[in-house]
Order: structure tokens, then sequence, then C-alpha cells
């Protein structure tokens, strides 16, 4: 369809919440200088750790491969910026438990020196094969920055036989506070354009949409003008209405297309895949100037911050950093968060690295996150309902969960939750709801977990017992026929090959014996018996 | 610099339950000011004294179930909870009958379940019900509405009647009061009167009872302003009041003499109140948006079941607590279709190009 104005739909509940968008949005993007130590996760995606190509004192070049990943869900790690490797040990990494993972710990030496490690450009990539594209992208290490990290080249990969419908470029920044996908939209609208045409050349898909909420205007207008216009080369500019959580995978393509991405399946389940605008930008580096992922673009924002701003960011740079850049803490500062507040999760502290998921640090005060009081008992009110943009029943989940009633909740679709937070956000009872929903998940797991252990141990002991038995029905019958061959031996001292002779001597032997000894012999020969 | 971590979300939320509970109060107060004007002090006392003592009892048994009291009574649930089970009273009321009334909703229909959120009935129904089956006397000491009444109390009249008993010199009870419409228009219906005569009656105004059409009024707009402010959704409500009058329109298109009118039914007794205040208690109620319509549906044909057919003038507490032992089943059967579980069939796809 063609008419300039695209048809939108609407996801079930959503909400409008307090945008707090301004505040980091007034001046230009920083980039920040190079830290004198950068931290780097070896595992900084969806998928398997990648592996540690370089050894604690080898100088490193910036865009040198300093993690590979082998497995089809991974993605290589790159040095950030030249000089040397200092160490490879865990230290702590941004994780909603806090846990400390191996890094590559570099001590850079401020030159920036790419030496041979830039990857060629790649010459006409908007009409290059689809397949050097998608492993450009994966070299370069690309993971999805809209803050999920998944694998880009993974997404990129059609499925055999399947003409993909629509690319959806996911601009809708529709959590609070965080700008990073909006000025660097408004920075690099044309990087960010290529990048597009990169990911649809690379797809191939009948159509392109990018779905940007429409507060977002000195971003959309930036992306008309290079554009030339709401719709060109088969790109789709569609301004979409401001509510959370308008930017999620799932709500987006429903808002876009009225299409719903099945329970538990893929958006390539309906012919569809969702790349953040970030992403289309990393992608355009990585063909059209042959540099991997080593930076990206984060919010420092909250009234924690003097300053709040967006900062061009080296992955590994420690959080402090990046707080330094905004002119520091304010007085109130009360929780440091990674990501938007209602699906970040808290850091512990600041000497924590930027990952390549990293697209808000938000600096808030008590004020902002402080529950306003006790929690009080769920009085059933339902307004968690008309908020849930899964159109799931979380007062119900809720009491099952609470209950310990697994099956219950799982009846009741707890898995398709996507712990937007909007239930626990309109709940007058001030209840953490998504806590229980993040509970009942992880209890459900490691009972699943539990399960598959207790099959396998079950399985590896029916497979003992079997062998076991197996080994002395084996054993009986060789001794058996030790004992036969023994006995037509003793008796006719013959040595026939052949089975019927054996069986005939026996027959003789039998005979003779019945005939002529005691019935000592008989029950001799009544032994073999069972054994053939 | 070391912080403080927790789970997401990190955003203080917009509401609590003691502003939810605090706007129902204040939609309640035009109604209750309309049923003071025509039906004398005594409603409002009935007000005052069932609310403190539905407080009062509220803090013994937090104190004796050792939970937080002065938090758990910032949730108003008690106030709300004492303030309707008054509106249910006729005005003079004696004092004991609230006493006990309070007592079975705050103490067994409420906290012997586990208090606020976990009571499977409306207490305020549960104590009106209770006092109805042992008091039946004292229940129906309705005054006439203001304008045909020979006797207006003064305050200090109503707080002797009801605390002493006391009537002023020279009235009695069976001088003053009077049968409430639903009630008449039972009794005399049972006489075989048709409805024409039986409106002749001076307790009839416009459209439905004297004085009882402009309190239904004035609830109606407390329940508008409900919805406004997002309190409560449209589905209850409608479902409740649409239904009652549907199923009073047949009957009605069916014989008119025999039958009351829709608007009779709608803004007698309780029905309003009811719809907007009583039936959408969301502890008690069905907690889905379909489970909501079907529960209202089944108040209001039980309303005009009860009123018609049974041994009960009004029967908006009797729907209510019927209907609230059907909920949890009406909520299993009427589950929202899940994002991407069965999808409906794809139309017209505006994404392509």
């Amino acid at each position: 369809m063609s008419e300039s104005t695209h048809k939108l739909r609407h996801f079930h509940g959503g909400l409008q919440l307090p945008r707090h968008k301004e505040e980091s949005t007034r001046d230009p993007v920083l980039p920040i200088r190079v830290p004198s130590r950068l931290v780097v996760p070896l595992r900084q995606h969806i998928g398997e750790s990648a592996e540690a190509c370089v050894q604690p004192g080898e100088q490193v070049f910036k865009g040198q491969v300093i993690g590979h990943c082998d497995t089809y869900i991974g993605a290589a790690v790159h040095a950030p910026s030249s000089g040397r490797v200092v160490e490879i040990a865990d230290y702590p990494v941004p994780h909603p438990s806090g846990l400390s993972a191996p890094c590559v710990v570099i001590e850079t030496d401020g030159r920036e020196n790419w030496g041979e490690c830039r990857m060629a450009p790649i010459e006409d990539y908007l009409h290059a094969d689809p397949v050097i594209l998608r492993n450009r992208i994966r070299e370069a290490g690309i993971v999805g920055l809209g803050g999920a990290a998944f694998p880009a080249a993974v997404k990129l990969t059609p499925r055999p036989g399947q003409a993909l419908d629509c690319l959806i470029i996911n601009a809708a920044e529709c959590e609070p506070y965080i700008t990073c996908d909006d000025m660097l939209i408004r920075s690099h609208a044309n990087a960010v354009l290529e990048g597009i045409r990169i990911l649809k050349q690379a797809l191939q898909p009948r159509c392109c949409l990018i779905g940007i909420e429409d507060h977002m205007s000195a971003a959309i207008e930036a992306l008309r003008k290079t554009l030339g216009g709401d719709e060109a080369e088969g790109i789709h500019i569609v301004p979409i209405p401001s509510l959370y959580p308008a930017g999620g995978e799932r709500q987006l393509i429903q808002v876009l297309t009225g299409r719903e991405v099945p329970s538990q399946g893929l958006p390539a389940d309906i012919g569809m895949v969702c790349q953040n605008v970030g992403t289309a930008h990393a992608a355009y580096r990585a063909v059209a100037l042959g540099e991997p992922l080593v930076s990206r673009m984060v919010t420092v924002t909250g009234r924690g911050v003097h300053h709040p701003r967006n900062l061009e960011v080296l992955i590994g740079t420690p959080i402090s950093e990046l707080v330094a850049a905004a002119e520091g803490y304010t007085n109130e500062v009360y929780r440091l968060i990674m990501g938007g507040p209602m699906m970040g999760f808290a850091l512990p502290s600041d000497g924590i690295p930027v990952v390549k998921a990293t697209n808000c640090i938000l600096a808030a005060t008590e004020e902002d996150v402080a529950p306003p009081g006790p929690v009080m008992p769920c009085i059933r009110c339902g307004e968690c309902a008309v908020a849930c943009p899964a159109q799931l029943l979380p007062q119900q989940l809720y009491w099952f969960a609470r209950a310990k009633d697994f099956d219950k909740a799982q009846d009741y679709n707890l898995f398709d939750c996507i712990e937007c937070g909007c239930c626990a956000y309109v709940c007058p009872s001030n209840i953490p709801l998504v806590q229980y929903y993040r509970f009942a998940k992880n209890e459900i797991w490691s009972q699943e977990r539990e399960r598959q252990k207790a099959d396998i141990a079950r399985e590896r002991h029916e497979f003992r017992q079997a062998r076991l038995e197996q080994e002395e029905r084996d054993k009986a019958e060789r001794l058996a026929r030790k004992k036969a061959a023994l006995a037509a031996k003793q008796d006719d001292g013959a040595d026939d090959p052949k089975k019927a002779a054996i069986q005939a001597a026996l027959e003789r032997a039998k005979a003779k014996k019945a005939a002529q000894q005691t019935e000592q012999a008989n029950s001799e020969s009544a032994d073999k018996e069972p054994s053939r | 610099m070391h912080f403080r971590t927790q789970s997401s979300p990190h955003m203080t939320p917009a509401h609590n339950v003691g502003q939810v509970m605090l706007r129902v109060i204040y939609a309640l107060v035009p109604g209750t000011l309309a049923m003071t004007w025509y039906f004398g002090w005594g409603v409002l006392i009935n007000v005052v004294l069932a609310v403190l003592l539905a407080v009062g009892m509220e803090a013994l048994m937090l104190l004796m179930r050792k939970r937080p009291v002065i938090p758990t009574l910032g949730d108003y649930s008690a106030v709300v909870t004492g303030w309707l089970f008054a509106l249910a009273l006729p005005p003079l009321t004696p004092w004991w009958v609230t006493l006990v009334g309070i007592g079975f909703a705050i103490v067994v229909a409420k906290h012997l379940y586990g208090g606020l959120g976990y009571n499977p009935f409306n207490p305020a129904m549960v104590g009106y019900v209770v006092v109805l089956l042992s008091f039946p006397r004292e229940l129906t000491l309705w005054l006439p509405p203001m304008g045909l009444a020979e006797h207006n109390f003064t305050p200090l009249q109503a707080l002797g009647a009801i605390f002493l008993g006391q009537l002023p010199p020279g009235l009695t009870w069976d001088a003053i009061t009077t049968a409430t419409p639903l009630d008449l228009m039972k009794t005399e219906l049972s006489m075989n009167r048709t409805i024409s005569e039986i409106r002749e009656n001076p307790l009839f105004g416009d459209f439905s009872g004297r004085g009882w059409e402009w309190i239904g009024n004035w609830f109606l707009l407390g329940g508008i302003a409900l919805l406004f402010m997002r309190v409560i959704t449209w589905h209850i409500p409608v479902a409740v009041l649409g239904s009652l009058a549907v199923t009073a329109g047949a009957f009605w298109i069916f014989d008119p003499d025999a039958f009351a009118s829709p608007a009779f039914h709608v803004f007698s007794g309780a029905a309003i109140l009811g719809a907007f205040f009583i039936a959408t208690d969301p502890v008690s109620a069905s907690t889905t948006p379909r489970g909501r319509i079907v529960y209202g549906i089944g108040i209001g044909v039980l309303i005009y079941a009860i009123r018609t057919w049974g041994g009960y003038p009004d029967a908006v507490a009797f729907a209510v607590l019927l209907m609230n032992m059907a909920a949890p089943t009406i909520d299993h059967y009427t589950r929202p279709r899940v994002y991407g579980h069965n999808p409906p069939p794809r139309r017209g796809d505006g994404s392509g190009p």
C-alpha cells in the first residue's frame, strides 16, 4: 500500500509515562575521552561466551579481535582501543544479579591505533551479496543495541524458502529517560539510513518500516530530510503514538502491522525481522567503514547527575567515567540503573563497564524510585489487567506465584509476560508484581532443570542396570559354552568344527552315560539346557 | 561509588489503595446528602455511627491479628464498608442493629477471611443481610420522604430515637413509619392491584418513588464521577443497570399493569447505589473485563427476579452476594485472549508495499 499515512493498530493496555526526555537532549552528543583502562567482558550478548584469544602482556590494536565466538548464536569481541592487555580475569559485569564474569582488561595507550585491524570496506554494498553483508556483520560482533543484545547476524539469516515480509526498524524509544536512539538519529541520520539500506539488502524484505515515537519530532524530521520524504526506496517512516511499551518488539509489530508474534515464537514465524536503529548504524560502520562494534551511544541522565546528556562511549569504559562526563553526581543520587526505569536493572557500583547493550545510565534520586508506601494486599482492582500489553491477568498470576501454584501460573500464560513493569506501576497496593513473576519463572526453570537432571540420572541408572544384566547373561553364556565344550572334549575327545557334530557327540555321550553311569551324569547334562 | 540495588521497575507508582477508597468516599457524598435531605438527620447519624464502629472494629481486629494498624486504616476500606452499610439502613435504625451488622461485616466477613483483599463476599452486604434476616421489624422502619412526612425529626430527636429508642412525645412508630415504594409495589401487586392504581399513592413520584428517584440521580452522579476518575470501569454498572432495565422492560411490555416499568426498577431502592458502589467492590467481584459483564448481568437479573418473585422488596444485597459466590468461576471462563495465542485470522495487511 502506498498511501502516505500508514494505518496503525493498537496493542492492549500500555501506559502514558512521564517522559523525562528533554533533560538529556538539550546538548549535542559528546564523544568522551579514551579511559586509561578498559574492562571488556567476553560475553556481552545472548548466547555462548566468546573465548579470549589474546594473552596478558600482549599489545592490541583498536578493533583487534580479543574474543572469538564460534557458535552460531554468539558474537566476537574486539579491542575498543589500542593498548596492552594486562589481565584476563573475572570482574563485575552488568547483570541483574551483580555477578562477575571473564573480562579482558586493556591498559590503553591513548593513540587509538587501528593497525591492520580495520576490515576492508565492502564496495558497492547496496548491491552486495546478502551473504557477504551478513558475514561482515557477524565478524564485526554486532548485537541488537536496543538492550537485548541478540547477535544481529542470526536475525539477518533468512529461513530456507521463506520470503521475508517486513523489516521493522525499531526507533520507538518508549522507556522514560532514554534518548540515545533519538540523538543517534539526529546526529547521524545519514549513517543510520545507510545502515537500514544495508539491512534491507541483507534481508530482501517486501517492505521496510521505521517505527518511531511521534514525540521524537527532531529525529523524524532528520530521517525525512535524509530519505527525501515519508516514503522512498520502499522504506517507510511511521510515527507511532508514544505509549509505553510501544518499543517492545511484539508491541511494535502489532502497532505497525496489526499482526501478533505467536506465543513462544519469533517474529520470523510471521515473516518479520525487527532491528534496532542503533544496530543499523553499527551495521553501516562495519560494512561501509570496516569498523567492528567498539563504541556506542549512551544516555547518562536523571536527577542524580549534574548534566544529563548523550555520550559516544567505548565499550568497556567504566560507568564512573560517564558520570564524570556528565559533571558528576548530585547529592541526591540514590540508585544507579542500567537501561530505563521500567525494565532496567540496578547496578551495585559505578566501576562496572559499559557493554554493547548499555543504552542508558540513569542516576535516580530516592524521590524518583522510592515506593510511596508499604505493600498492601491485592484488592483485585484489575488495573494491572487493563495495563498489561500481553493481555494477561496479572492479578491472577500474582496469586498463583504467591501460592507457588506454578502449574496454574503457566496455565495463565506466565511465560507470555515480557516483564515490562506496567502492572507494578499501576498497582495501587504497591505490590512488586514483576518480582513475583520472575520468581515464578525461575522456580519453574529450576524445576525443569531438576526434572531433566533426574531424567538423565534415571536413564543412566537404567542403562547401567541393563548393562550389568547383559554382562551377567554374557558371563553365564560364556561359562555354559565353556562347560559344554569341556564336557564334549572330555567325552569323546573329538574336535568337531560343526555344531551338528558336537550335538551328535553330546547325544551319543548322553546316551552312553545314561546307559552306563550314575544319575549324576544325567543332572550335569540337564544343567546345560537353559543356557542353550 | 556503591549503590543499593532493587529489582525493576524503578518508577514510583501512580496510585495507592487509600486514594482509590477516598475517591469512592467523595463520590458517595452527593447521594448521602440527598438521602439526608429526603429522610432526615438519622441517615447522617447512621453513617457516622457505622463508620466509627467499622474503623474501631477494624483497628481492634488488626491489633488482635498483630498487623500494622495505622497504615492499614489508611486504606479507608473500613470507612467505605461502614458507609455503604449505613446507606442500606432505615433512617432511625436502633444503634445496636448497626453494631451487630458492622460486627459481622468487619469481624466475620472481612477479618476472619484474612482481611482486605481476601474476603470472598462483600462485607457491607454480609452485614446488611445478617441484620435484615435477624431484625426484620427494625429494618422496615422507613420514614416517608420529605414533603410527605408529618413530623420532621431534629438532630437531637433523631439521636434519641436511634440511641434510646425514644420518639418525641405524641408519636408512635406505627404513625411515623411507612413502606418504601418497592415494598408498597410488592404488597399491592400481590393483592392484584394494577400498576396504574398503585401509582396513585403519594409515595410515587415522576417515574419512581418520591425522593428515591432524586437520591438515585445523585448516586448516579457520584458513580459517573468514579468512572471519570477511573476508579471503576463501565462494565459492572452498565451490565447491572442494563440487564435490570432490559429484564424489567421485557415484562413491562408484556403486561404494563402487572409489572413495574424499567425506570421504576432502576431508580428504586439500592439499584443505582448497588450498581456503581457495591457490585463494583473489586475484591469480591469478577476481575476480568468480560467476567465483569457476566457478573453484572447476573446481579441485574437476580435483582429483578428477587424483587418480582422473591420474598424481599429489594434484592441488591442478595443478588450481589450470590454473584460473589460465582465470581471465581466466572473469572475462570472469561480469561482474555493472551497476545500471540490463537491470533485472529489475518485481515488485509496494511504493511505491504
